[in-house]
């Protein structure tokens, strides 16, 4: 171990200078989260998947713009309503020589269906959504079934990495993994070394399918704290960051050895209001709650999100970076909806409805929210509060660690109703990715009618319900035809985004801070990978 | 001495057994892991499915049957976020929290005792109240702030030390260390002169009130009547006596730099066990902050008996168990 980091050393000091162009070439990437296994079916979270995706691949990719993409398949198509057909790529080997066919990708799905047991994150638990049965056909041809039509196929496969068969069959779940006996995949890099806490290192594989990669050693090294990952990029610790404080960005800006790569994340922040009759955290001028809720009044909806200065957060709280929003999934998505613009400031326009509804004299709400999840969240929760309380809303707010918040979000009043997923805030901010890249899952998780049977409005934790979403977006579930489905998605988001049913605040930006001697092709899924970095010539 | 061993090993069981019960349900107070890491496509139906699988759907009193049962067995389970056992992880850890303590504490005394014996010896003079002042700043200022502070002096502006990280290790039987390298030494030198500050400032009080007591005792004065060198007094005989309250101090300090250097470990990305325990603090691990929870109390019980036999070493009127007839 000594020996290889006296290598890395050495070849890190002789790319600091030009002079000695060594045959290593390695990239360092300071990232803020750790992968915390390198097992690819043990979690799904940002930080994990972007290191594996070095080293495994799924059956479609996906793009910049996180659009499905052929990855180990290389066409599919609907055969009729209820199959799909995936042709695979030929000619594709492990990183121990082997062969990649068809046996392997049913070895994946076999070892999902059994489950990954104790691994809360693992993507074994949302397999079965859709009824998908998997049948191989030839070395290179695949059929999925389901039980109804299902358009989404290829987004939920670009979730699924695939593992060799002949290398994980039999061995224990992450552990065998992070020593790199079960870590052999078809990417582009192969797993070195994975020391928890410190480092992760993967190396070129020079036989990837997709041609040579560019670097010959790619180092992630976790620095969760903000300041001291832009330290370790200024002082050239490491090459690359991700999340650069956004308070320091106009410093990295002017500073001609960096640049800062941006572009709009799938991550939606917006504030969910309360539709119950009576909400405990709504109440008026004596403290008492309000009956009714004024909240179930699009008008007071409507004020709310007028009298939010977006462009005021998005200059003074998260430096620029962040793209206000009316849409659910950022520009370049499927779903993406023109002309659908974020609410321009106009408080009294706001003030204005509040008394056309009755509330004239304003009310009071306690705005809940997590402090350590998105960026900067706790900071656009007080700016919001001081600029509801301006319209007379008189806001408090509860901020709390994501810990607690996400518990109380989805079952918080739990209690109410034994058994079920009962929210307990009145109104929240938070947020929503929409990783698959297509609106489907938003739509359906975030405005149909909450259903737990179906699995509908999932993350409709506000339990807003409208017939003309809901028709919509169970139609669009079932639409294999993109243009039918996209057109269908479309109007449902129009009409839950006019009728307010949440209120949108902005798109996170995702920024990476590096060298001014790269350059790097950003995601909208916020992964960090070494794949889209280069160095310029 | 026997008898006192076992005496204190008794008490552990017990003080043991309260940590395991306040511990276990203290975390499942806090909130459900599992809304923590299901995906936002999780239905209810999933959300079921993983809290079956976690056995989280058993009443609370039944977990911690199980949990106290995997215990006795010396299994603490498995890491929610990890997948690997939550004690291998501890221990794959701990060396680097073990060395980073290890030299602030080496640092926290070799800079310390000095200063507290001269400002013990000349309380007047200038250089004694800036010792005086530099341990009130020491003891005062946030340790965030300070470890923040050296890496935009040092790495940032200087560009003398790196900014995280450890640096290289080699195998010493078994074990993993960068003490022994100079890329180690380099990349330790930040985080452990920080994480030393607050001891450095305690071992400079203490010796320093130490010495104004000692200096003055009868036993002082005849050594100096009987024409003793004063370095011989001062080495053998202050020294002596003021050492006693500072390796008490220490050893419980000791315990909670190892434990809790969280801070200085999460700003200079230290991969130790602190930094372990706050990021599984943040999402909910409760395995893994259980076992850790645990683990440390242990560590806090070993150390108070080994200060307890220093103690009686380096006193001899100090006799443990307090039977002295």
């Amino acid at each position: 171990m000594n020996y290889r980091m006296s290598w890395l050393l050495a070849a890190s000091i002789a790319i600091a200078s030009p002079t000695f162009a060594l045959a290593q070439d390695v990239l360092t990437i300071g990232v803020r989260s750790e992968a915390a296994s390198m097992d690819p079916h043990w979690t799904q979270l940002s930080g994990d998947t972007q290191v594996q995706e070095h080293i495994f691949e799924r059956l479609v990719g996906l793009s910049p713009t996180s659009q499905p993409i052929p990855g180990l398949a290389v066409s599919w198509a609907p055969i009729d309503e209820t199959t799909w057909e995936f042709k695979l790529r030929e000619g594709v080997k492990w990183h121990d020589g082997e062969d990649f066919t068809a046996d392997d990708v049913i070895f994946t799905y076999d070892r999902l269906r059994a489950g990954v047991s104790g691994a809360p994150a693992s993507p074994a638990f949302q397999l079965e959504k859709g009824g998908k049965q998997w049948t191989k056909v030839d070395d290179f041809t695949l059929r999925i079934t389901t039980e109804g039509p299902y358009p989404t196929m290829a987004e939920d496969l670009a979730m699924l990495p695939i593992i060799a068969e002949h290398a994980a069959s039999g061995v224990e779940p992450s552990v065998d993994f992070n020593t790199g006996q079960a870590a052999i995949g078809t990417g582009p890099y192969m797993f070195e070394e994975y020391s928890p806490g410190s480092q992760i290192t993967v190396k070129k594989f020079a036989d990837y399918w997709g041609g040579e990669p560019h670097w010959d050693q790619v180092v992630f090294r976790p620095v969760g704290q903000d300041s001291a990952r832009l330290a370790a990029l200024l002082n050239g610790d490491v090459d690359m960051i991700d999340y650069p404080p956004t308070i320091d960005i106009p410093q990295l800006l002017e500073d001609p050895n960096f640049v800062v790569s941006t572009i709009p994340a799938d991550r939606l922040i917006y504030i969910i209001p309360g539709y119950k009759h009576i909400e405990p955290f709504i109440t008026d001028a004596e403290g008492n709650p309000m009956v009714p809720n004024p909240l179930r009044d699009w008008r007071v909806r409507k004020a709310l999100s007028l009298s939010i200065n977006r462009d005021a957060i998005r200059d003074r709280i998260m430096g620029g970076a962040s793209l206000p929003a009316k849409n659910i999934v950022p520009p370049g998505f499927f779903g993406y909806v023109e002309g659908l613009e974020a609410d321009a400031y106009d408080p009294e326009q706001a003030q204005a409805l509040l008394a056309q509804a009755g509330y004239g004299d304003g009310f009071n709400v306690t705005l809940h929210g997590p402090n350590d999840r998105y960026i900067n969240d706790a900071r656009i929760l007080e700016a919001i509060a001081q600029m509801w309380s301006r319209v007379g809303v008189t806001t408090e707010v509860d901020a709390m660690p994501r810990n607690v918040f996400f518990s109380r979000l989805i079952r918080g009043d739990e209690l109410s109703m034994p058994g079920f997923d009962v929210p307990e805030f009145s109104i929240a901010l938070t947020g929503w990715g929409t990783v698959a890249g297509e609106a489907t899952y938003t739509v359906s998780g975030t405005l149909e009618t909450y259903n737990a049977v179906t699995g509908g409005g999932n993350g409709n934790f506000g339990r807003y319900s409208n017939t003309e979403v809901d028709a919509r977006s169970v139609l669009a579930k079932r639409t294999i035809d993109n243009d039918t489905r996209r057109a269908i998605l479309e109007e449902a988001i129009t009409i839950g985004m006019e009728d307010y049913a949440y209120i949108p605040v902005h798109f996170q930006v995702n920024q990476w801070g590096m060298k001014a001697s790269l350059t790097h092709e950003p995601r909208t899924n916020e992964r960090t990978r070494a794949m889209d970095v280069r160095r310029v010539e | 001495m026997t008898e006192f061993i076992v005496k204190r090993l008794l008490q552990a069981l017990l003080v043991l057994a309260v940590m395991t019960v306040l511990v276990f349900f203290g975390v499942n107070v806090i909130g459900n892991p599992v809304y923590i890491f299901a995906s936002s496509e999780c239905d209810q139906p999933c959300l079921d499915a993983i809290i079956k699988d976690l056995g989280l759907d058993r009443p609370i009193w039944e977990q911690y049957w199980v949990f106290i049962g995997n215990l006795l067995q010396g299994d603490l389970g498995n890491s929610f976020t990890h997948g690997v056992p939550a004690m291998s992880l501890i221990w794959q850890r701990l060396p680097a929290t073990l060395e980073l303590a290890f030299c602030a504490l080496v640092i926290a005394l070799t800079v310390g005792l000095p200063l507290g014996v001269a400002a013990g010896l000349r309380p007047t003079h200038w250089t004694s109240r800036v010792i005086m002042g530099f341990s009130m700043i020491a003891f005062s200022v946030p340790i965030f702030w300070i470890g923040l502070i050296m890496i935009i002096v040092f790495s940032v502006s200087l560009g003398w030390m790196p900014a995280v990280g450890r640096g290289d290790t080699v195998d010493i039987l078994g074990v993993d260390l960068s003490l022994f390298t100079l890329d180690g030494l380099h990349h330790l030198a930040m985080p452990a002169f920080t994480l030393s500050l607050i001891m450095m400032a305690m071992v400079i009080r203490l010796t320093r009130a130490g010495m104004r007591e000692v200096l003055f005792s009868d036993y002082i004065k005849f050594a100096r009547a009987n024409g003793i060198r004063e370095r011989r007094i001062l080495t053998l005989h202050v020294m002596r006596n003021i050492l006693i309250p500072i390796v008490t101090v220490l050893g419980m300090e000791f315990g909670g730099v190892i434990a809790f250097a969280v801070v200085v470990e999460s700003i200079f990305s230290w991969p130790g066990v602190g930094k372990m325990l706050i990021d599984a603090i943040a999402v909910l691990d409760r395995p893994l902050i259980v076992a850790y929870l645990i683990f440390v109390v242990i560590m806090f019980v070993t150390l108070n008996l080994i200060t307890d036999i220093i103690y009686s070493l380096l006193d001899p009127r100090v006799r443990l168990g307090g039977n002295s007839s």
